[in-house]
């Protein structure tokens, strides 16, 4: 194999349609990223047909635009990589097609990429790798801890029970009236206001590794109506602040439980929610203090959200393992890493 | 010149590869599994047996709908996506006009039919003249009464066509009573070679400016321009 392996990598599994080109899994060539979250504002969310119709608006152009940047032709490519689960169908699909067409057209391997290995790999852009590791991936979707024995095996050892932390933060968002996706203006609140309401913290005293965060959005919407009922208003610096503490106090504590129960060196926040500040400063404090040893990566913002960057770092590994799919790949909405 | 169509707006899927008019391969497979698993493979297939290779092809041909949203997103991203990365020419020929011409030496109007639920369909109106079909009524997204009631104004035969059309014929006959003729069945499964033969001739298109003809909005746009009257053009997708 030539000493410059180049990986074209799609990535459609949600808003965002991204293609990028990434050399020797962690050298990003480009990145291009267009993003739908100005439409869906318009209804509050994601609306997956809307998403579908976008990707193939954008689909073409954001792969042109990521070889001209790269300034690479096929000739030069080693291979085609895609985000095919977890995701929304008609998104993924759009992305699955048009990589397998290219992988097809200039007799390349396909590599199937789970999305949030690809999440777990975007840590690779800031520093190598050393296993065993732990990532916590939090995003709308998701909220997992993942223990990494060795580079691209994962196992789930703790999960959330019900919503995901970033959905949580949309929802809390709509009651204090901050549009789609409210993760970032929820967080700037959260920084003027103190944690007054003391929410609870669910399952953080429980024997296990796992999240649920719909009793947290619902005591959130509760002491919301209840005000509303008796014409007193709160502060909704101090609504997000003590919400924000309350999720973050969780994902801190079962993230340094699941550190005693597996050691390691390095510890990967990914996702989108990883682009949080008050979840980078409470996991820096804690983990200073009491897992010193422990390397904290965080990727940089453009790299927390969704992009193709991060699936190209991913698909590095799964050729190495060869790990490649056929013509008849198709999208896999629901795929998830195996549970320990 | 090397032509290759795809047509996977409904159930059925078909594929062919052409040298100008002459057939060189076509596979139709009427069988539920997903296009998007069964397309690229019957592709490589018939490309192969045809003795070319990706790059022998000169231009896409794709039913780019009205049909099942997602069936015309497949068809669609990868005969773009093929174009784009081959640099090769491009074309989009209406679902509903592939199933018309299946239906040929006759002057009667032929309106093929796809479902759209709640009792509405895509249709068109297409008739024979000269030897070329032609659109004689857009393709729209309709409710089947309203279409019924236009047809029977016009006194006229009428051939419906399409797979689809079969659960509509108890409405439809009661409308056109013997004016209603309906396709053998045979005939109501898109044939790629048919759009192959439609679309060879035509100016290519764009391929970043190419998309689905889905002839309707999502439900969740047309609530929001009903709230938001004026608004709709703007750009909302944007790099970042
Ligand atoms: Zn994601």
């Amino acid at each position: 194999m030539a000493a410059r392996e180049l990986i074209l990598a799609f990535e459609s599994s949600c808003d965002e349609t991204s293609v990028a080109v990434v050399e020797n899994g962690n050298k990003i060539l480009s990145n291009i990223i267009a993003t739908q979250i100005k439409s869906h504002q318009r209804f509050g969310g994601v609306v997956p047909e809307v998403a579908s119709r976008h990707h193939v608006e954008q689909i073409t152009l954001v792969t042109d635009a990521a070889l001209k940047e790269a300034g690479v032709t096929y000739t030069d490519l080693t291979a085609v990589a895609v985000t095919y689960g977890p995701g929304l169908v008609g998104a993924l699909l759009i992305g699955v097609t048009a990589a397998k067409t290219i992988a097809y057209a200039h007799h390349l391997p396909l590599i199937p990429v789970n999305h949030m290995a690809g999440h777990i790999y975007a840590a690779r852009f800031v520093k190598p790798l050393t296993y065993p590791l732990l990532a916590l991936a939090v995003s709308g979707g998701h909220t997992e801890l993942v223990y990494m024995k060795a580079a691209g095996e994962f196992e789930i050892i703790g999960d959330t029970r019900d919503d995901a932390a970033g959905e949580a933060y949309d929802k809390v968002g709509r009651i204090l009236g901050i549009p789609y996706p409210a993760g970032k203006e929820v967080d700037r609140l959260a920084h003027l206001g103190h944690d007054t309401f003391h929410f609870p913290r669910a399952m953080d005293k429980e024997d296990n590794l796992d999240f649920s965060f719909s009793g947290l959005k619902s005591a959130v919407i509760n002491t919301v109506h209840h005000a509303d009922q008796i014409g007193e208003t709160l502060s909704r610096e101090d609504l997000a602040a003590s919400f924000q503490a309350a999720v973050v106090d969780v994902l801190v504590h079962k993230t340094q439980k699941a550190l005693t129960n597996y050691p390691v060196k390095q510890l990967i926040v990914a996702g989108g929610v990883a682009a949080n500040q008050g979840l980078k400063e409470a996991m820096n404090e804690a983990l200073a203090v009491h897992f010193p040893d422990v390397d904290v990566i965080v990727p940089p913002l453009r790299l927390t959200g969704d992009n193709g960057a991060m699936i190209g770092a991913a698909a590095h590994i799964e050729l190495a393992k060869r790990h490649l799919a056929s013509e008849n790949l198709n999208a896999d909405p629901g795929l998830s890493f195996a549970h320990a | 010149m090397r032509l290759l169509a795809l047509d996977t707006s409904n159930e059925a899927m078909s594929v062919a590869v052409l040298d100008n008019d002459r057939l060189l391969a076509q596979t139709t497979i009427n069988h539920e599994r997903t296009h998007s698993e069964q397309l690229l493979p019957t592709i490589d297939d018939l490309v192969a047996a045809s003795g070319l290779q990706p790059e022998d092809l000169d231009k896409i041909i794709v039913a780019d709908g009205p049909g099942s949203y997602t069936g015309i997103r497949i068809a669609v991203t990868t005969g773009k996506t093929l174009a784009y990365t081959l640099n090769i020419a491009l074309v989009g020929v209406s679902s509903l006009e592939v199933l018309a011409a299946n239906i040929t030496d006759t002057k009667a109007m032929i309106v093929p039919i796809m479902n759209a639920r709640r009792n509405n369909v895509f249709t068109g109106v297409y008739q024979w003249d000269k030897g070329q079909l032609i659109n004689v009524v857009t393709d729209r997204h309709v409710p089947l009464t309203l279409l019924l009631t236009e047809l029977t104004t016009l006194r006229q035969p009428v051939i419906f066509v399409g797979s689809d059309a079969a659960m509509f014929r108890g409405q439809i006959i009661e409308a056109l009573g013997g004016l209603a003729h309906f396709a053998p069945d045979w005939l109501n499964l898109p044939q790629a070679l048919r759009l192959g033969q439609l679309g060879k001739d035509l100016p290519p298109v764009s391929v970043y400016d190419f998309v689905p003809r889905y002839l309707r909005l999502t439900e969740a746009e047309n609530n929001w321009l009903k709230a938001h009257p004026g608004k709709g053009h703007d750009v909302y997708v944007e790099k970042v």
